[in-house]
């Protein structure tokens, strides 16, 4: 018994110091975050963390114009949008014979995509903008979708592929032989049936595209389609002073999408979702 | 027959492969073809093939090597030492602790890795801004002070994205963790090994392949950031904290050399493959 109670003790004492270790390092992680925060509701809002002189919401009231946040904001969904539905649709076409058919060529194809999954699509940008200007592309919506998608499906497919896999063969062989085409079983059947599959694919990519700031900073042009990410400069700049409240608050509004979003898909599936297919090593 | 089924059997892949060829490898194939010319942005009819010249000349400009020493500390520092190792420390400490403090704890380091790029460098910024709360708390401990973006430029971007990446790794090191049957761990225990015995001749044995994995994912993201050192020191003051994606916007839009910038860029998607290429080999199972 004494070696059960000691061991026991142990751990308690173990417990104790990993919470106070962790909750150490948590506290440098939250000092940023504070910051919006507070700022945001502070109307003297500075650089450092402080507790706010008195709780407002002027600073959201100041930005909730159309030309601040409502524009840009429509702007991010509409890129974004259009981006994960492209994404999403052609993945899950793509995985599905990937996953359905044996061939000589799903190999080498998969490989291809993990290859591409990984290169550092910074890289690529300027020649991705000399392109587009040479076929007109450069400056509009559609095309900034185009890129957007391109260069998030290697990871889409990727990850749609595996998801499929785990949806059994034998339910879609009985929708065949009552004479279902392919892609009659593929809406039907295995899609609703990999459901928080297509649901991480979706999060997971508009997520990637609402946050990505390079893309659009480099393909759009206009102020007017400017999504959040490149329009949040503009409280540098050339408004003269930069009004950290409003920026604060700003930033509150831009970022609680994508965190919801977070949220709700790592609740169903149990945190850390998106790793699930990338990284089984 | 059988010629035919394979391709409508393929016909799903078309647009999933047409967007790829069009977008990606495109314009991967397009930038190592204006590589070798002197493709400028403006004011210029033709452009000529130059060979490798503008590799010549990166490798004989010191913005070019600094650039290249700049990448290697913020890579190192960040991404191999940073997120890698408090990833690993946060997901085994988190083995132990109580429930509650994991949650809290997860919540926050997760929310620091989704937030908008820009909005974390923001953030970061204001955190380590003179007037910010880095130095109002080394004040307040009686430590000296100093303006961090103007002092150590590359220091404060490498915290910055191990502030915003270590989630990641976390997340890699937890799942690798759990999958370690207890038995092992809780035998050696009986055996009397303490605490970084165990880590060293179980844990780290046994996720090694997560290991692999992790650095490979987290060297190829620290290779391409840009927005975050965009927001927070445009790659300044002078060229200190300006990484290769920096450097080669810098050559191609500021100073109008997209010849050049597009040399920079392929370097950088070359190294970018190497990595990705031993990735695989790690995953090499798996498909």
């Amino acid at each position: 018994m004494p070696v059960r109670k000691t061991l026991r003790s142990r751990r308690t004492g173990r417990r104790l110091a990993a919470d106070a270790g962790l909750l150490a390092v948590a506290a440098a992680f939250a000092l940023p975050l504070a910051w919006v925060v507070l700022s945001a509701l502070d109307p003297h809002a500075g650089l450092r963390v402080k507790v706010p002189d008195g709780l407002t919401l002027d600073n959201f009231d100041a930005v909730l114009k159309p030309d601040i946040t409502y524009t840009p904001l429509l702007n991010s969904l509409i890129l974004c949008g259009g981006g994960t539905l492209l994404t999403v649709v052609c993945a899950a076409l793509a995985a599905y014979p990937l996953s359905r058919f044996r061939s000589r060529l799903n190999r080498p194809f998969l490989l291809t995509i993990l290859f591409a999954t990984c290169l550092p699509i910074t890289a690529i940008m300027v020649p991705v903008y000399a392109l587009f200007v040479r076929v007109n592309l450069i400056d509009t919506v559609q095309g900034t979708i185009f890129f957007f998608a391109a260069s998030q499906l290697p990871f889409a497919i990727w990850l749609m592929k595996n998801f499929m896999d785990g949806v059994p063969k034998e339910l879609e062989e009985a929708a065949w032989t009552d004479g279902a085409s392919s892609l009659q079983s593929l809406v039907r059947i295995v899609l609703p049936l990999m459901g928080p599959g297509v649901a991480v694919v979706t999060v997971f990519s508009f997520v990637m595209m609402w946050g990505n700031f390079f893309v659009p900073f480099m393909l759009l042009l206009t102020p007017d389609q400017m999504p959040a990410s490149v329009s949040i400069n503009d409280f540098f700049g050339n408004r003269g002073t930069v009004v950290y409240g409003q920026l604060a608050a700003f930033s509150v509004i831009y970022s609680t999408p994508v965190i919801l979003l977070y949220v709700l898909v790592s609740r169903r599936l149990g945190g850390g979702f998106a790793l699930g297919g990338a990284v089984k090593g | 027959m059988r010629l035919r089924r394979t391709l409508t059997r393929a016909l799903p892949l078309t647009p999933a492969v047409a967007l790829l060829l069009l977008f990606l490898a495109g314009p991967i194939a397009y930038c190592a073809y204006i590589a070798f010319t002197d493709l400028q942005l403006t004011g210029q009819a033709h452009s000529s093939f130059v060979g490798f010249e503008n590799f010549r000349a990166a490798f004989k400009d010191d913005a070019f090597l600094n650039a290249v020493w700049l990448t290697l500390v913020f890579t190192v520092l960040s991404s191999l030492v940073g997120q890698n190792t408090l990833g690993l420390a946060l997901a085994s400490l988190m083995q132990r602790a109580s429930k509650p403090v994991r949650t809290v704890v997860g919540g926050i380091v997760i929310t620091a890795w989704v937030l908008p790029e820009v909005v974390a460098g923001f953030l970061l910024y204001a955190f380590f801004r003179r007037e910010g709360t880095l130095n109002a708390i080394l004040d307040w401990l009686h430590l000296p002070t100093q303006n961090w973006l103007f002092t150590l430029p590359i220091l404060a971007v490498s915290f910055a994205n191990v502030w915003r990446g270590t989630a990641f790794s976390m997340l890699v090191y937890s799942a690798a963790l759990n999958e370690i049957p207890k038995e092992i761990t809780e035998a050696a225990e009986v055996d009397g090994a303490g605490g970084w015995r165990r880590m060293w001749h179980i844990t780290l044995p046994m996720i090694r392949r997560s290991i692999g994995t992790n650095l490979m994912l987290n060297t190829l993201q620290t290779l391409s950031v840009f927005g975050l050192i965009w927001v927070m020191t445009r790659g300044g003051p002078g060229n200190r904290s300006q990484t290769l994606p920096l450097f080669m916007y810098e050559q191609a839009f500021q100073k109008s050399m997209i010849g050049y910038g597009t040399a920079v860029a392929l370097l950088l998607l070359v190294v970018g493959s190497l990595f990705s290429l031993v990735y695989m080999r790690l995953l090499r199972t798996e498909v």
